[in-house]
């Protein structure tokens, strides 16, 4: 049995999530699409506390709200004059892309349903998971460990930034 | 009423849907850009959410996530250089009408 916090904490954040991410795809002005993502993105981060995982939900505010969504709105304000904003945004295939996602939703959904006694499961007991432990997983060359990815995403960060400025250099 | 995980998955799927739709329809580059991290969330959701209740002993998932993040942060870095130059030569960013690259 949940505690009537956590419930209300759920529903609040699914809400949030269904009705902020429908708008993020249907407003007209793109500076309210990018505040509507950061809305979703925060709900995300309360899913990732609620899950117990500290860590995570402090990565995705710190990256993804703080980071991303700030380079979002100077790209939309470098590229976009402030004064013409009711522009539209949507082309005329809005009813393909309508069906395409619906459909896509419709037959997931009956999958998520039809296996529903696969998925009522309750949430398990709380593992290790301090920063502690996350960081041994991290830099270990064990069995489970991942520092093979992390020097890799390491490698990537440094070609991004490489070609960052490759890319933004005048010629 | 206890917090399942099929309750966890259903916002992920409308997110994804969401995602799905603003990708085919919307025609400005960075709106594609925003509907593509609608995409890559919900993707993250799942990992987070299966990991936690399918195998609660384990980290996979949340590594996982931990990495698609800084990719998905590395990915769109480099997308919006690659816009805001694509701006600078044509002055504009519908692709509709960016069509010098089309053979």
């Amino acid at each position: 049995m949940e505690s009537v916090g956590n419930l209300i904490l759920y529903f609040v954040v699914a809400l949030v999530i269904i009705v902020c991410s429908v708008l993020t795809v249907t407003t007209r002005q793109i500076l309210r699409s990018a505040t509507y993502l950061l809305f979703v993105l925060f709900a995300t981060a309360v899913i990732y506390f609620q899950m117990d995982y500290a860590f995570l939900g402090a990565v995705q505010i710190a990256v993804y709200a703080g980071g991303i969504v700030v380079l979002f709105v100077f790209a939309i304000l470098l590229t976009h004059q402030p004064g013409k904003d009711a522009q539209r945004i949507e082309s005329s295939r809005r009813i393909l892309g309508a069906v395409a996602a619906l459909l896509g939703v419709a037959v997931c959904g009956y999958g998520l349903f039809s296996y529903a006694n696969f998925c009522h499961r309750q949430l398990a007991e709380v593992s290790d998971m301090s920063i502690e432990t996350i960081g041994h997983w991290l830099l270990s060359t064990e069995k489970f460990g991942y520092l093979l990815p992390f020097e890799a995403v390491s490698v990537l960060l440094l070609a991004c930034i490489i070609g960052g400025v490759v890319i933004a250099r005048r010629r | 009423m206890n917090l399942t995980l099929l309750m966890y998955l259903v916002p992920s799927l409308v997110m994804f849907g969401c995602g799905v739709y603003g990708f085919l329809t919307r025609k400005n580059m960075i709106a594609i850009m925003i509907s593509l991290e609608l995409m890559l969330n919900s993707v993250d959701i799942n990992f987070v959410v299966f990991n936690r209740y399918l195998f609660p002993g384990q980290m996979d998932g949340m590594f996982f996530t931990l990495f698609a993040i800084a990719i998905a942060a590395a990915e769109t870095a480099l997308a919006l250089a690659i816009i805001i130059n694509v701006f600078r030569v044509a002055r504009k960013v519908d692709i509709n009408e960016l069509t010098k690259l089309k053979f």
